[in-house]
């Protein structure tokens, strides 16, 4: 289990980092094996900094992330290439991930170099014959190639392949789709379902809701750093609560359904939250059942809150 | 009709030889059509686009004709091209970001602009404010620098720029793809809303997201590999693809309002040509489900229902 507990992270900013700035507060969930959970937010919203703060990239400012009930902090020096055994990450642009010099199974090379240098070359030809497989590539395809003859596609995959070599039970998921047509896209998402019935748990972060909803069990969804609303996927989706999650829901361009004229729905946002919250307890009231919304005074004066009310009568007359 | 393209033919010149990014396209958009331009990565959408305003240095025309209210566009002449631009055939870049000068106050840049157009700013000054107030933005931005403006705003604001002339054709080039959400759907109906107020005549937008361009095209136009695949209303190619290519394009798309669980979509295996030296006949025939012996021809655009443009041997 990959747990974030009570994450935050400030970053000074200014000249001498005078001020400081939150990038992420407060943020607990936790990704199973075998799960997918999206983290959806919008530019600044704080998805990929927890992203890095998961692969150790950057540190965290206060709360912990535990792999396994270890706090990933532990893992320093020497066991930093453990945990980097088991957590990996995929990013956005596939295109600049490559040395465009070098041929691009060079990534793959270098894990064997770093992690495995005792492997014979047929057992190890073997592992990445498996491994390619796995991301559904011809090795005939990508081996030898330089990184310019390969498309997205193959260049991304190449990467997953390339954290499959290593145990990784975790994978993070930083927007791998975004730099993708959408006829390659689904490819990638499908590859990440594969994976999830391989045990493996996948953060995956993105700003398009559509694919969130296709691949994941797990929604998190993120606003300034803070989450306003996370549960299971279905419910999230079916049943938004916090105006904010309902706003960004209701942008998403969809094939079948133009956008209404009713403009904005409770966009007027939470006078609550915008205020802040309760300092002490619980942040995220649970609406129904592995359904959680930001809200800090659970009685009146909160759209979530009431909304929520109003959703748990509906549902319980079904 | 107010632009009419007819099998116009743009390659790209480079030291392997020509690339064949547009080849033989036809279609004609009307008054207060809004046409989206769909497609993958390298089918040329891009390059229509460019194609109309202004070809960069590796562009050649090859062939074909641009009629813009009846009167035929010089695009490939770069001087006499000058004339339509701005006034009649205007741009709003994908990178609005970085569209405005940074080391100019934002009125003082469109003053600017306006000059080397021939047009007085005091002329337009009225017209601009109002038109920032439509797409609620404070006209104090005329007094800011770009980089005071958060990425929608300045978006909003370079469409507002774009459009002060009227032009009679508006090309928007994947405008909306490195805004948020909630942000592009404000701009994407902003942009409807200058269709509305008579802005503009008539609109190419350009993306590769079809969910987008379906909230707010009259028109989709599909292309694939420098040809046109499939032209109808935005309906019809939603709804009722015909070209094994649309329709594959449309069921890889994951929707919001639809629960997955263990169901999968799938993708549309292989990848385009190389338009170096694309192959004879139908372009997408080795990843099509349905090829046959006859797709090694060329398949013509017929117009299979009023309308409804396929360029499919089984369309």
């Amino acid at each position: 289990m990959l747990r974030l507990d009570r994450v935050t992270k400030r970053y000074g900013v200014g000249a001498f980092g005078g001020t400081t700035f939150t990038a992420v507060r407060d943020v607990s969930f936790a990704v199973a094996p075998g799960e997918v959970v999206s983290l959806i937010g919008e530019s600044g919203s704080g998805k990929s900094t927890i992203g890095k703060m998961i692969l150790k990239l950057i540190p965290v400012s206060e709360g912990s992330i535990t792999l396994d009930g270890t706090d990933i902090g532990a893992f320093a020096r020497r066991r930093r290439k453990e945990y980097y055994r088991h957590v990996q990450g995929v990013f956005q642009d596939p295109f600049s991930c490559y040395n465009p010099v070098f041929k691009a199974d060079r990534v793959l090379r270098m894990i064997k170099e770093e992690y495995f240098p005792r492997v014979g070359r047929a057992e190890w030809d073997e592992r990445v014959a498996a491994a390619l497989e796995s991301v559904r590539l011809d090795p005939g395809a990508v081996l030898g190639r330089y990184p310019h003859q390969l498309s997205g596609g193959q260049l991304q995959r190449l990467l997953v392949a390339r954290a499959l070599l290593l145990d990784i039970r975790y994978l993070v998921a930083d927007e791998i789709t975004s730099m993708l047509d959408a006829s390659t896209r689904i490819d990638v998402l499908n590859l990440l379902a594969d994976l999830r019935a391989r045990g493996l748990g996948v953060l995956f972060i993105t700003h398009d809701l559509a694919l969130g909803n296709y691949i994941s069990a797990k929604t998190v969804v993120l606003r300034r750093g803070e989450v306003v609303e996370m549960g299971e996927t279905g419910k999230v989706f079916a049943n938004p609560l916090h105006p904010y999650a309902r706003r960004l829901l209701a942008s998403v361009p969809q094939l079948h359904a133009r956008w209404d004229g009713d403009e904005d729905a409770g966009a007027a946002g939470c006078a609550l939250h915008d205020g802040g919250h309760a300092a002490e307890g619980e942040r995220l009231a649970e609406v129904e059942p592995g359904h959680f919304v930001a809200c800090a005074g659970a009685e009146g004066g909160c759209a979530a809150a009431t909304d929520g009310g109003r959703a748990k009568a509906v549902s319980h007359r079904r | 009709m107010t632009l009419r393209v007819n099998d116009l033919k743009v390659y790209y010149k480079t030291l392997r030889g020509e690339v064949k990014a547009l080849d033989g396209v036809t279609f004609e958009i009307g008054d207060a059509e809004i046409l989206g331009l769909a497609g993958e990565s390298g089918c040329g959408k891009s390059t229509l686009g460019k194609a109309l305003i202004r070809m960069d240095g590796r562009m050649r025309l090859r062939g074909g004709t641009v009629e813009l209210d009846g009167e035929r566009l010089p695009i490939d002449d770069d001087a006499k091209m000058n004339r339509y631009r701005y006034h009649e055939v205007s741009l709003i870049p994908q990178y609005s970001m970085s569209a405005m000068n940074p080391t100019r106050r934002i009125g003082r840049m469109i003053r600017e602009l306006l000059e080397s157009r021939g047009v007085r700013y005091a002329d337009v000054a009225e017209e601009l404010v109002r038109r920032l107030r439509l797409v609620e933005l404070d006209p104090d931005v005329l007094n800011r620098y770009p980089i005071e403006l958060s990425g929608g705003m300045k978006q909003r604001t370079v469409m507002v720029i774009s459009t002060l002339l009227n032009p009679s054709l508006l090309i928007a080039d994947e405008i909306t793809s490195a805004l948020d959400v909630s942000t592009q759907k404000a701009v994407a109906k902003a942009l409807a809303g200058f269709r509305e107020h008579g802005f503009v005549k008539s609109m190419i937008f350009v993306t590769h997201d079809i969910s987008l361009t379906y909230q707010i095209a009259d028109t989709i136009m599909v292309m694939y590999a420098g040809k046109l695949a499939e032209k109808a209303s935005a309906a019809a190619i939603v709804n009722k693809p015909r070209h094994p290519y649309t329709q594959l394009l449309i069921s890889s798309l994951p929707e919001v309002g639809v629960r997955y669980a263990d169901k999968r979509l799938s993708g549309i295996p292989g990848s385009p040509p190389s338009l170096l030296d694309p192959p004879a006949g139908c372009r997408f025939r080795d990843r099509c489900p349905l090829a046959f012996a006859k797709c090694a021809e060329e398949p013509p655009v017929t117009e299979v229902a009023p309308g409804h443009y396929v360029a499919c041997w089984k369309g």
